[in-house]
């Protein structure tokens, strides 16, 4: 028990670390920068030990829930063999996990007041709705896409650059074609779909498929999949963009 | 006890967040894999533990630092504290300073404290057996990021377009792609996607609104988002840049530790004593 209460302190130092960039910013600009007072600093000292706290704790989960789980369904599914059950799955934990993004959902309903006030789209809330709605959905099937597509490179050992130089190149020409409103959210989309939660899942999914098939190497092709889940939104939002905006 | 309420009503908001993936997770595994995992119980304590976790990090945040950061953003960008007319439509971006060097230290500082990018980096330093480390991964992932979020600051300032500077990025990543050690390239490429999440998107997103709002001639739906698309470029280079910095280093070290060695011994006595 001491060695688990260690480790968890050890941890627990390691996120102090983490955070104390951040405190030294936000000190100094308030103090030298703008010469203000913190304002309540009980509560922003309260807030640093829930932030310290709760980061450790995040990271202790990760190791013992996350990554394990990750792994050992990626090798569950090598050893099962099934390509369409894997693919399946790779596409669901894509889609479902942005479909539901707090992130996406603010974005999405920004993205569509504005399409009403440029006069892209009717000024009701049934068709900003609509909008929002077709927006999300756009971009879930996008990273669910994405996953399957990273996986498949996983399972074919595809060099990682050709796919992405090839969506860079997309998004170029897209972004000549596509309508100016659309860019920036497009553009924006990327960020928002990588949650907290998704991003160790996935990176674990795709370490444990290239340990599992023969001939990969986890670094060089376990890698990979949240790069396809940021740069494909972006592909499909611009087309998005083109359809609804004509 | 707002506080406590505070606590409950994240963790149920978070829950729901997770809710969607769990089902996927456990529906696979019971349905189509149809075996349980190896030790159950801890993976599902572990589950808890990032609840939790997730929860208290995204309460403290918002008591502690987000309020603070986006006054911040809006102080520093205010038309007084930047010392010009309000009215005039001229923008002087070198009246911007303290702008740009607040972009950077806190791009630099929030990407330090990315939940996601040091799971990122966690499972590289482990996958490498130590050849990549942890801490230079994500120290290299915070300085793009600190450079992307400056100069899309100073791209709102300038008023120049959002797709030139993207591009432009695109063009320097693929040249480095072609000179990188091929180990690196997914990592980097994987570096651009975790950097914009939970600490990151908020206080830049201020940032960018706050900067758009502010500026002559500037509208925020149009210049106010783009920030975030910087910080998932700006990465891609500066991991790729490390990469060859690190090689380059190892290079030199053998290089003169071959050098060392093979002084021949004449020439040290011919050194006068």
């Amino acid at each position: 028990m001491p060695k688990a209460i260690k480790g968890f302190f050890r941890l627990l130092m390691a996120s102090v670390r983490d955070l104390m960039p951040i405190v030294l910013v936000i000190a100094f600009f308030q103090i030298v920068v703008l010469r203000q007072p913190f304002p309540d600093l009980g509560g922003v000292i309260v807030g640093l030990a829930m932030v310290i706290l709760g980061l450790t704790l995040f990271i202790q989960g990760l190791e013992m829930g996350l990554f394990p789980l990750g792994e050992s369904m990626a090798q569950a599914f090598a050893r099962k063999g099934s390509l369409v059950a894997l693919l399946s799955f790779a596409f669901m934990l894509g889609f479902g996990t942005t479909v539901a993004e707090p992130a996406l959902i603010a974005v999405a309903a920004e993205a569509a007041k504005v399409a009403s006030e440029a006069g892209a789209i009717d000024r009701t809330s049934e068709a900003r709705g609509n909008y929002a709605f077709g927006l999300r959905m756009t971009v879930a099937v996008a990273v669910g896409a994405a996953i399957l597509l990273g996986v498949v490179r996983i399972l074919k050992g595809w060099p990682i650059h050709h796919l992405i130089i090839g969506g860079y190149v997309a998004v170029v020409v897209l972004t000549w074609f596509a309508p100016d409103a659309i860019v920036g959210i497009a553009y924006d989309s990327g960020g928002v779909t990588t949650s907290t939660i998704t991003v160790p899942l996935v990176t674990a999914l795709g370490v444990g498929l290239a340990y599992a098939i023969k001939g990969r190497n986890p670094l060089l092709d376990g890698f990979g999949l949240i790069a396809f889940a940021s740069l494909s939104p972006m592909i499909f939002v611009l087309v998005f963009g083109m359809v609804i905006h004509g | 006890m707002i506080l406590l309420d505070h606590v409950i009503e994240t963790a149920w908001t978070t829950m729901f967040d997770v809710l969607p993936i769990v089902a996927i997770l456990f529906g696979f595994q019971f349905l189509v894999l149809r075996r349980r995992p190896p030790r159950l119980g801890r993976i599902v304590a572990g589950f808890g533990y990032v609840l939790l976790g997730l929860t208290l990090f995204l309460v403290g945040l918002q008591m502690a630092l987000f309020p603070l950061g986006e006054t911040m953003a809006r102080q520093l960008t205010d038309p007084a504290f930047i010392g010009i007319d309000a009215t005039s439509m001229i923008v002087d971006w070198t009246a911007y300073g303290w702008v740009y060097a607040f972009a950077a230290a806190i791009g630099f500082a929030t990407t330090v404290a990315e939940p996601s990018l040091i799971a990122v980096s966690m499972k590289a330093e482990e996958v490498s057996g130590g050849a990549i480390s942890a801490r230079g991964l994500r120290l290299a992932v915070a300085v793009g990021v600190a450079a992307g979020v400056a100069i899309g600051a100073y791209r709102i300032v300038s008023g120049t377009p959002l797709a030139w500077y993207i591009m432009a990025g695109y063009v320097v990543v693929i040249a480095q792609t072609f000179r990188a050690s091929p180990m690196i390239v997914p990592l980097a490429y994987d570096s651009g996607g975790v950097t914009t999440s939970t600490v990151t998107v908020p206080v830049v997103a201020a940032l960018g609104l706050g900067l758009a709002a502010t500026i002559p001639g500037r509208s925020p739906l149009i210049d106010g988002f783009g920030l975030i698309a910087f910080a998932s470029v700006f990465p891609i280079m500066s991991v790729l840049g490390y990469d060859r910095l690190a090689s380059w280093m190892r290079h030199r070290k053998r290089a003169l530790n071959e050098d060392a060695t093979s002084i021949p011994e004449p020439i040290r006595k011919e050194d006068p004593p």
